[in-house]
């Protein structure tokens, strides 16, 4: 194996390697047995402590608690689909006087921290006289920001498409929405859904802001359970649990991510990706990509911008 | 007006801790994400693996959940105590380092490598090959992400006020809770919100100088 950094390795690496992988695995066993070391010495594995979670009642509680992380990242990430695709095309815009303003909110809501915003919905707006129960404050802070950020990933995928795809949409008669519908949107969305799958992770993580303005999900039910006398307040405890929930939820939204990416970069044709290496493989006749999305101007444009 | 000049002391407290968090943390994230980062890419499977398990498991816990570890858990270890703002920096650092290393990883994976397969058939040791080929290519594609990591990491340092940093976002409460304190809720937090947006726009002013500045002609 071969990469950028290191060649083939010969007797002489294979042996610092293998020295390597011993100290790797020595520093990192010693920090792992320090840390359960001192959960031990603090008595974190005693069972009183972890008893709390073998009551069902906990279990139902942890559910609603997960509904309500669900809820919130759910309809935070439909909106914020719909809110990005809107910016974005706002943004392109022909009219100055829509593109201008798109713009301003835009980067205004990407530079205000999601935290920030939430807790103008929730604490500032009752002082001016509008109050708003912290699941509203919650979804619109998600929907602001992400759709921002969406929306400049739309963009950029929207800007990254050969100039010939959007003449030729105009060339054969297509309108301005016509081309925006049916040529740009689906390669721009084609290409950057991994960007806006790893978006929604992070969407699911913003929801455990919502802890702080007393939104009643999974990180403000471990604090409740954690102030738990009669089991020794089992803090460590259950952010163990509620953690857990939490990674598994958000290693499937990756996972999914990452399958998409791979998918693309399967695919023959990626602009400026490792494929662009020109492999060469037979095609069949028969073969879908032929008639998927192969067309001639795009070729001549990237030859154009080649040369 | 008020708002500002009643609570000066308030303010000037509140955006150092916000700064100190800031470099702190990415001090700390710079240096922890560099051997992270270097562990993705070695030939040792090991720390290959080590260092993939790290990333795969902070990047998919949300922020909020590692600073409830490091605040409100570390204190139950019985270790020495330390201050809310150097956990909160510890925790932040711990958490943009995943950000970093992946960063440095996909700017060393940008590098063709055709590149240091030449550089090796010339003769060069391992030494020059990173430092005259493979770095200098990597750190043109590594600025912009880097800046971009670091701007998240600014308007992360927020999340440290919900665990009693007492930084620009927990300022609401602190003079809101002190009586005779000037200014409602949402005049602080309109003051706090423009605070941000003026620190993310120099950060992002820097980081369009240093794009312009080291980019690649091909």
């Amino acid at each position: 194996m071969t990469s950028v950094l290191y060649d083939v390795p010969g007797p002489k690496a294979i042996l610092r390697n293998r020295v390597l992988a011993v100290v790797t695995l020595l520093a990192v066993g010693a920090i792992i047995a320090f840390i359960v070391y001192r959960l031990a010495l603090s008595g974190q594995f005693s069972a009183t402590k972890w008893g709390l979670f073998t009551y069902a009642t906990i279990w139902e509680q942890i559910l609603s608690a997960l509904g309500k992380t669900l809820a919130a990242f759910g309809l935070a990430a439909v909106l914020s689909v719909a809110l990005g695709f809107l910016l974005a095309i706002g943004r392109l815009s022909d009219h100055r006087w829509v593109r201008i303003p798109i713009t301003t909110i835009t980067e205004l809501f990407r530079a205000v921290p999601v935290l920030v915003m939430m807790m103008l919905l929730y604490y500032g707006l009752p002082s001016v006289g509008v109050s708003m129960e912290p699941y509203a404050a919650v979804v619109i802070a998600l929907v602001a920001y992400n759709g921002s950020v969406l929306a400049e990933a739309l963009r950029a995928g929207i800007e990254s498409l050969p100039r010939g795809q959007k003449e030729a949409g105009y060339a054969i008669g297509l309108r301005k929405s016509g081309v925006m519908r049916l040529i740009l949107l689906p390669q721009a969305v084609r290409a950057m859904l991994p960007v806006i799958v790893s978006q929604l992770v992070v969407t699911m993580k913003d929801t455990a802001l919502g802890f702080i303005i007393t939104y009643p999900e999974l990180l403000y039910l471990a604090k409740q359970l954690s102030s738990n006398v009669q089991f020794g307040r089992p803090l460590l405890q259950s952010a163990f649990v509620i953690g857990g929930i939490y990674i598994v939820m958000c290693l499937i939204l990756s996972a999914v991510a990452k399958w998409l990416e791979g998918r693309m970069r399967r695919s023959p044709k990626r602009p400026g990706g490792p494929a662009a290496t020109t492999t060469t493989i037979p095609v069949q006749p028969d073969d879908p990509r032929l008639h998927r999305d192969g067309t001639v101007t795009e070729v001549i444009s990237v030859q154009g911008e080649r040369s | 007006m008020d708002v500002i000049f009643g609570n000066l002391d308030l303010w000037g407290t509140a955006i150092t801790n916000t700064l100190l968090v800031f470099l702190g943390g990415g001090v700390l994230a710079l240096v922890l994400g560099v051997v992270v980062g270097a562990m993705r890419v070695s030939p040792v499977p090991i720390a290959r693996g080590v260092g993939t398990l790290y990333v795969n498991l902070i990047r998919n816990t949300p922020l909020t959940l590692v600073f409830f570890f490091f605040v409100l858990g570390y204190p139950a270890l019985g270790l020495p105590k330390m201050s809310t703002l150097v956990l909160g920096i510890l925790a932040i650092g711990i958490y943009t380092a995943t950000y970093v290393a992946e960063v440095l990883r996909a700017g060393i994976n940008t590098v063709p490598v055709g590149q240091a397969e030449a550089a090796r058939a010339i003769g060069l040791p391992f030494g020059q090959v990173m430092s005259l080929v493979v770095l200098p290519q990597a750190f043109r594609s590594v600025v912009p992400p880097m800046m971009s990591v670091f701007i998240a990491l600014l308007k992360n340092t927020t999340v440290a006020a919900g665990f009693s940093v007492a930084e620009l976002a927990a300022l609401r409460a602190t003079i809101n809770d002190a009586a005779g304190r000037p200014g409602s809720p949402m005049e602080v937090l309109l003051w706090v919100a423009f605070v941000f947006v003026v620190l993310v726009l120099l950060l992002s002013l820097v980081q369009n100088r240093l794009e312009k500045k080291w980019r690649i002609v091909r």
